[in-house]
């Protein structure tokens, strides 16, 4: 089964190039140049990672991270910056972000932490069924 | 006249780095997307030797985007030595014009983060005067940063530089919540230094929402 990634970053040249790179290893991508418009997507559809540029115009990245984690908790969210600083690295993570990778991205490691995404998003998923089950199961008595 | 000089260096130095931080991530950018469509050229060379068959136009299609990402990134450093070359004397002709145009390309990632459009309207001719030019351009940033915040829902900045008859004028103008800005606190102490570094004058019209900076013909030595 393909991974669904979701690319937000507002370069539209990066986002195609590198949409065009990810479909073509397999991974089923939609792309937008607009944080609002992520936030909108990640509403109304599922995606195993979502890859969000922590400089967006409007809405800084560690603001639209944590509108997506409130939506979606079990969402794993992989931060991409130009400069990496150990103080935004560690805001990213405290907010919720499954990893920060610095720009130039090599394919290869986002790849990796996008299967890493997959499985731990199955794993949450998972969970949350496993804690309905639980729940309801309690409150019927059975 | 006895300047500023703590506050004028300390508000310099901030000036400095915002902007080489900013330059520097505009660089990173560049970078990603020649890196992202260099790398599509080696899939599709990888597919190639696999026995699938290039397609000319999506090899184009690849130079054309690095050839555009290399000029933006010409610009950016073109743009950058400039601001360098601003510090290397205290007084020198400068055309205010000029150095409008580059403190706008310099905020223009600023300007987009906060979602504000900046509408420069070049003059046609030079605005030559004698000033400190680096100390010019801290002042138009600081202003240009006021300005941003007091867009209003309009989201946009007016720029013009033209002469006038005792030196040179910049208008920022497009301002619809000026009157509701905070001007207590504007002109604050760092623009304050750097207007009597200049010589220069900062009117500011509520009722027309524009800043005006107004410089004489030379600043002191």
């Amino acid at each position: 089964m393909s991974e669904k990634v979701l690319l937000v970053d507002d370069e539209q040249d990066f986002v195609d190039a590198m949409a065009t790179r990810m479909k073509d290893r397999g991974m089923e991508v939609t792309t937008t140049t607009s944080a609002a418009d992520a936030l909108k997507k990640v509403e109304e559809g599922t995606y195993d990672a979502v890859v969000l540029d922590l400089m967006m115009p409007e809405m800084d990245g560690l603001e639209v991270l944590k509108a997506m984690k409130v939506k979606r908790p079990e969402l794993q969210i992989i931060l991409l910056t130009g400069y990496a600083t150990v103080q935004k690295g560690v805001e990213a993570i405290k907010f919720g972000a499954m990893d920060f990778i610095e720009k130039p991205a090599d394919l290869k490691v986002l790849t990796e932490k996008i299967h890493q995404a997959t499985t731990q998003k199955m794993v949450l998923v998972e969970k949350k069924i496993q804690d309905k089950v639980k729940k309801l199961i309690q409150e019927k008595g059975w | 006249m006895s300047w500023n000089w703590e506050v004028i260096g300390e508000t310099g130095l901030q000036f400095f780095g915002k902007v080489s931080a900013s330059i520097s991530h505009e660089i990173k950018n560049v970078i990603a997307i020649i890196n992202e469509n260099a790398g599509l050229l080696e899939d599709l060379i990888a597919r190639s030797e696999k026995g699938i068959p290039l397609d000319p136009e999506r090899l184009r299609t690849q130079a054309n985007r690095i050839i555009k990402q290399v000029r933006r990134g010409d610009d950016i450093v073109k743009g950058m030595n400039r601001f360098a070359h601003s510090v290397d004397e205290p007084l020198r002709q400068t055309d205010v014009n000029d150095s409008l145009a580059l403190t706008c390309a310099l905020s223009n990632r600023f300007a987009s983060m906060r979602g504000v459009a900046l509408e420069l309207d070049p003059s046609p001719t030079q605005v030559p005067i004698i000033t400190n030019p680096f100390f010019l351009q801290n002042l138009i940033w600081l202003c240009l940063d006021f300005a941003m915040g007091s867009t209003g829902t309009g989201k946009a900045v007016s720029l013009k530089a033209g002469k006038t008859e005792g030196g040179a004028e910049i208008r920022f103008s497009k301002l619809e919540d000026l009157a509701a800005a905070d001007i207590e606190s504007f002109p604050g102490e760092r623009e304050t230094a750097l207007l009597q570094a200049l010589r220069a004058d900062l009117v500011i019209n509520k009722e027309m929402g524009e800043l005006r900076l107004t410089f004489p013909v030379q600043a002191e030595g």
